[in-house]
């Protein structure tokens, strides 16, 4: 067992500086055989750099890896997997013109091992002849597994695997994952969720501003450690979540939004809640419930196939997503690069809806957008350091900005698809009590969210949809993890505890 | 089925092309054995010209110099055949060839090693041939080899087919489907082929996934080079010269490949649908011109046709998924 001693993979002094900003600075890391390491940072602290240069898509500045003691020139992704390191990247990298089989072939990856493991990962009926462009994203992930752990790694670098999954398949994916433990091969996952780190991991290695700041073994309780590591003792936000509290049930009146027997095709089913003036309304759901289709309705992206939806008492039919903006519905989606100008500015995509309302023809009213702007900057603090071009921003930063435009436009509604997917645990913090601020300003917010434990810090009342269907709605003040997931699957409490 | 669905695009054209041979009989009741052969020759250097633009299209890209390697192409095999013996001429050939395989290359690796953008480099490139023909040869001139101007002419007898059956498979479509067959079904099987359309249908996971981007790709340029090279000596056989004004060839091949059901972008389709538009695009010239059809208006039909088969096979396909959904 002396093979252990030997890091598989080690990282060292690893420097990596683009123009003016050092993305990494003497960054390490170390997986040894058998070993399941975490690697954690804010968004920004360099995990992305540092994948990046594992993997071989950059070269570092300065630095060294070395893949079972021997010294790697990482000159291209295809040397990197050569010597036994393969990743699974935050997207998907099947390529989607072509067949699964064809994109075995690609990566020279055996068919029998494949299947095994997407047996293992409970998808062993999927075709291989199926084209990967039309399958779910979920289903994408499963196969980025199953391929990467078909390749017989020596290091398996898992980025966000569990990001997209819904909960049964994440149970699966973890259990997985664990196993490849007795492959004494070695393991580094990233993730924001720290149930699944302490799940799975034995040891996590965490990064702040291109730095390594520490390595612990994960233990239950380590997550306090962790996150003091990740923001560097600056913990004063954590309380400002737990002070804003939640406002109690609002005042009777019109409702801000109604839904009246909502459908749209066979995913959702006659969908009835209201929306009240100043509420958040959280949504709760496993993937592909419904959930899609509903902010889809909602936002004019897509039209009911039967039901009405009432904004103040009036009905609405939207035939635009212009028509829903209209009446104050504004839509921040899941995916943030369908909702900004990646190559235009902070200013300009938070300007955006508000110069789309100036006449078509009319000037821009320059001084009054530059205001709001800023206020909507300052409000939500947006590191603009890098405010030329959005797509240099982080993925918190950005996210920041497709709640800010509409903020800064005054939308009375904000219909927020999983605004916290894949952001940092600070702009997390930044997030929720914005919500309940813009709530008490009157604001309503319908906030579908993956991440449960959110529902009592941010929602007042919550909603649970299940194979299109509204099963339950609860206080957001009675509710507990458990209990949403219970309701999540479609388990009525008392059907729970009788089976 | 699977296969019925899977080339569905290119039954549908079969299909047009069909209706569009009956319908040239019905207009011309002599069309027949003689028409169908001058068709093909007709067809020729713009199905190599589709053939070429369509592997680039494939891999992501785009090739705006086509014609002009033809032209290249085309008067140095009049160049250098003219005195030359029948025996010399096949070497001139297989040189020429090599010589479109390299022209290719050579703008996949400015693409790839400048980063200059497809488009603008072979709109660059297309301006260099150009004047590279022109220096070969100033004026239309040179000669062609007698084996070589008699290759697309008359019809193969096959053994076992009676005369009336085999005078309907000219040379020009045999030598077409060999020249294709031999470079294309090869590549098409092999990884390198799989890594051509990996790269044209998502450069970014095909670069992770570990496929050498930048030689997949100047290796679909330099495939592209042999086909206009093919063009180019099937210009020299028909005309017995060289010509070093580029043919309409650029615009057409695009053409043929957009209503051949590769996507622009690259990563769908192959090299078949492309030929097949090419006999299409040519037969309604044919049909229009037996109608005597002012020319001017044959052009808006040849538009009119391409956004509308294109449109068509788009609403199909939407309706074909619902189906399938449903």
């Amino acid at each position: 067992m002396s093979e252990s001693r030997i890091p598989l993979l080690e990282a060292s002094s690893v420097t990596k500086v683009f123009g003016a900003v050092r993305a990494l600075e003497n960054a390490s890391l170390e997986v040894r055989a058998g070993e399941i390491v975490a690697l954690l940072g804010a968004n920004g602290a360099g995990k992305s750099t540092l994948v990046k240069i594992l993997t071989g898509a950059l070269r570092p500045d300065q630095g060294r890896v070395r893949i079972r003691g021997s010294e790697l020139a990482f000159a291209s992704p295809t040397d990197a997997r050569k010597s036994g390191l393969i990743p699974v990247y935050q997207e998907s990298s099947m390529i989607p013109d072509l067949t699964v089989a064809d994109n075995l072939r690609l990566t020279d990856t055996g068919t029998e091992p494949f299947r095994h493991w997407l047996n293992e990962l409970g998808m062993g009926d999927l075709r291989l002849d199926a084209r990967t462009s039309g399958l779910p994203l979920a289903t994408l992930r499963i196969l980025d597994l199953a391929r990467a752990i078909a390749d017989d790694p020596v290091v398996l670098l898992l980025d966000e695997i569990t990001a997209a999954l819904p909960t049964d398949l994440v149970q699966k994916v973890l259990e997985v994952v664990r196993s490849q433990k007795d492959r004494n091969c070695g393991i580094i996952f990233i993730s924001h969720r720290f149930i699944e780190i302490g799940a799975v991991c034995d040891r996590a290695s965490v990064l702040r501003d291109g730095r390594t700041v520490g390595s612990l073994d994960v233990r239950p309780g380590v997550e306090d450690q962790v996150v003091e590591m990740m923001l560097g003792g600056s913990l004063d936000s954590t309380a400002a979540v737990g002070d804003s509290g939640v406002a109690g049930d609002r005042a009777a009146g019109p409702p801000r939004l109604r839904a009246n027997g909502l459908s749209a095709g066979d995913n959702l089913v006659e969908v009835t809640f209201e929306l009240r003036h100043g509420e958040v309304l959280g949504v709760v759901a496993l993937e592909g419930q419904g959930q899609d289709e509903l902010f889809e309705v909602l936002s004019g992206f897509e039209r009911p196939t039967g039901g009405t939806i009432e904004v103040d008492g009036a009905p609405v039919v939207f035939q635009h997503p212009a028509d829903a903006i209209e009446v104050g519905l504004a839509y921040v989606p899941g995916d943030r690069a369908t909702a900004l100008l990646m190559q235009r500015s902070v200013h300009e995509n938070i300007a955006l809806p508000f110069s789309a309302k100036a006449s078509a023809w009319g000037a821009i009213p320059k001084r009054r957008e530059r205001e709001r702007v800023a206020e909507a900057i300052e409000r939500l603090q947006i590191d603009t350091r890098a405010q030329g071009e959005l797509r240099r921003l982080s993925g918190g930063n950005q996210q920041k900005v497709t709640i800010g435009r509409w903020t800064a436009a005054n939308a009375k509604t904000l219909l927020l698809f999983d605004p916290t997917r894949g952001i940092d645990i600070r702009t997390k913090r930044q997030i929720y009590p914005l919500m309940r601020e813009l709530a008490a300003q009157g604001t309503s917010v319908l906030y579908y969210t993956s991440e449960l434990e959110e529902i009592p810090l941010v929602c007042d009342r919550v909603v649970v949809i299940f194979s299109g269907r509204i099963v339950d709605t609860i206080n957001a003040r009675d509710v507990d993890e458990s209990m949403l997931m219970r309701a999540a699957y479609g388990l009525r409490p008392s059907s729970a505890e009788a089976a | 089925m699977g296969l019925f669905r899977r080339e569905s695009w290119n039954v549908g054209l079969l299909v047009i092309l069909a209706l569009l041979l009956a319908l040239t009989k019905a207009v011309q009741p002599n069309y027949g054995a003689a028409g169908f052969e001058g068709l093909a020759q007709a067809a020729l250097p713009f199905a190599f010209a589709a053939a070429a633009q369509a592997i680039v299209v494939i891999a992501g890209g785009i090739d705006l110099s086509i014609a002009s390697m033809m032209a290249v192409t085309s008067v140095t095999a009049a160049v250098l055949m003219e005195g030359a013996t029948e025996g010399q001429a096949v070497w001139i050939a297989l040189f020429v060839l090599g010589l479109g395989a390299a022209m290719g290359a050579l703008n996949g690796f400015l693409i790839v090693i400048t980063r200059v953008p497809d488009i603008v480099v072979t709109l660059a490139m297309l301006y260099v041939w150009e004047g590279v023909a022109l220096m070969i040869l100033n004026a239309p001139g040179g000669g062609a080899s007698e084996w070589l101007k008699a290759l697309p002419i008359g019809s193969v007898p096959l053994p076992f087919l009676p005369e009336s059956v085999s005078s309907f498979i000219p040379k020009a479509l045999l030598f077409l489907l060999v020249c294709i067959a031999v470079v294309w079904f090869p590549l098409k099987r092999s990884k390198l082929g799989l890594q051509i359309y990996a790269i044209g249908s998502s450069e970014q996971t095909a670069f992770r996934t570990g496929v050498p981007v930048r030689r997949s790709k100047v290796i679909a340029y330099s495939v592209a080079g042999l086909f206009a090279a093919m063009g180019g000596l099937v210009l020299t056989a028909s005309t017995g010269i060289g010509a070093p004004i580029p043919g309409p060839y650029l615009l057409a091949s695009v053409a043929a490949v957009v209503l051949g059901g590769v996507i622009l972008g690259g990563g769908r389709g192959g090299l078949i649908g492309p030929i097949i538009a090419v006999f299409i695009l040519r037969l309604v010239r044919t049909i229009l011109t037996f109608l005597a059809v002012d020319p001017n208006v044959t052009t808006i039909v040849e538009g009119t046709i391409m956004v509308a088969v294109v449109m068509a096979g788009g609403v199909l396909a939407l309706r074909g998924r619902r189906r399938k959904a449903a």
